[in-house]
């Protein structure tokens, strides 16, 4: 089955018509997805300016990436799991989006980051060097924000 | 009010902005986006109230190191939040959600307001507790709350449900400020 197909059988799914034929289902969803990019914003960015030396630098980055870990896993959970039900409600037109395929490609290559390398440098026992720490930073947010300014603009292109 | 709205719809720049391909969009984008710097931070800051993440870091630690960050998110989200108004001023006057909105935003600032005459003002004796005072824990929690109301309340903005221009019950026509000659 090739891509198109795969979306438009997306699209046809149970789930998919009971949102896009309700009134406020996907305004709400929406709306649960923007709260938890908020909190995922804010415990990405705390961990990222301590790792440039900004912000709560009073702190090991092992305390406080271990401090927001768990809230960061949650916020993720929430938009991953809105994020399913929007793509499905509009899975044809997120195919044809452009800015779509840009969001989804940061994405992978965010979380690949985010579970990978950041992970290991950020719960090192051995405080990361100044280089590769600031090397880390400027990465995933470079990526989070990629991801975001992509799905805002899957809303502006037809 | 609903004159000023639609002066302020009839000066050029408000329909520049209006109009604009790109302008809207990327202001919009700014708006959203800045989500996480702000309301991210402050999201930190009432589980830290919370006593629910970060308790190793004291209180003063979070307001005085973070606070720098999210007064500057809270700056672009006025200044993009008001030209956003700017650019569509007389629908979200008459928009339901916008008023809540407001409505929210003002229960917020008597929130961290009243928070700040109160409890903070003994922050030296619980700064470092993992679990604070219950007055902080409450002001965490409706921060929590309202932010979350705040956030929905934006994003409905968006939907025609109960504009003006379409006909609504009487409690929506009131709500919303609807006149005969807006519709």
């Amino acid at each position: 089955m090739d891509l198109v197909a795969f979306a438009e059988w997306c699209s046809t799914t149970r789930i998919a018509l009971a949102i896009s034929e309700s009134t406020w289902a996907f305004a709400v969803i929406e709306s649960v997805h923007l709260l938890g990019l908020a909190a995922l914003g804010g415990t990405v960015l705390v961990v990222d300016l301590r790792l440039l030396e900004l912000g709560l630098t009073r702190h090991p980055v092992r305390v406080l990436a271990r401090e927001v870990w768990k809230w960061q896993t949650l916020a993720l959970a929430v938009m991953l799991a809105t994020g399913v039900l929007l793509f499905l409600s509009e899975a044809t037109k997120c195919y044809y989006s452009t800015p779509f395929w840009v969001k989804m490609g940061a994405l992978l290559v965010s979380l690949a980051f985010l579970f990978t390398v950041k992970r290991r440098v950020v719960f090192a026992e051995q405080a990361p060097g100044r280089g590769v720490a600031a090397l880390v930073a400027v990465v995933s947010l470079a990526l989070w924000f990629t991801v975001g300014a992509g799905g805002r603009w899957i809303g502006f292109s037809g | 009010m609903l004159q000023f709205c639609e002066w302020l719809a009839a000066t050029p720049g408000s329909i520049a902005l209006h109009e604009s391909l790109y302008m809207y969009p990327l202001v919009e984008s700014a708006h959203v986006l800045t989500l996480c710097l702000f309301v991210g931070m402050s999201v930190l800051l009432d589980l830290r109230l919370l006593g629910l993440a970060l308790r190793p870091v004291p209180l003063t630690d979070i307001t005085r190191r973070l606070m720098p960050w999210m007064i500057a998110g809270f700056v672009v989200m006025v200044v993009t939040g008001l030209l956003l108004f700017y650019a569509i001023p007389v629908r979200s006057y008459q928009n339901v959600f916008f008023r809540l909105k407001v409505i929210f935003l003002i229960l917020a600032g008597l929130n961290a307001w009243t928070f700040h005459r109160t409890v903070y003002r003994q922050v030296d004796q619980w700064d470092r507790d993992a679990r604070p005072p219950g007055r902080a824990r409450a002001a965490g929690a409706a921060s929590l709350v309202l932010w979350a109301c705040i956030i929905i309340a934006g994003r409905m903005i968006a939907y025609n449900w109960f504009d003006c221009d379409i006909p609504q019950s009487p409690f929506i026509t009131w709500a919303a400020g609807c006149t005969p000659r807006a519709s």
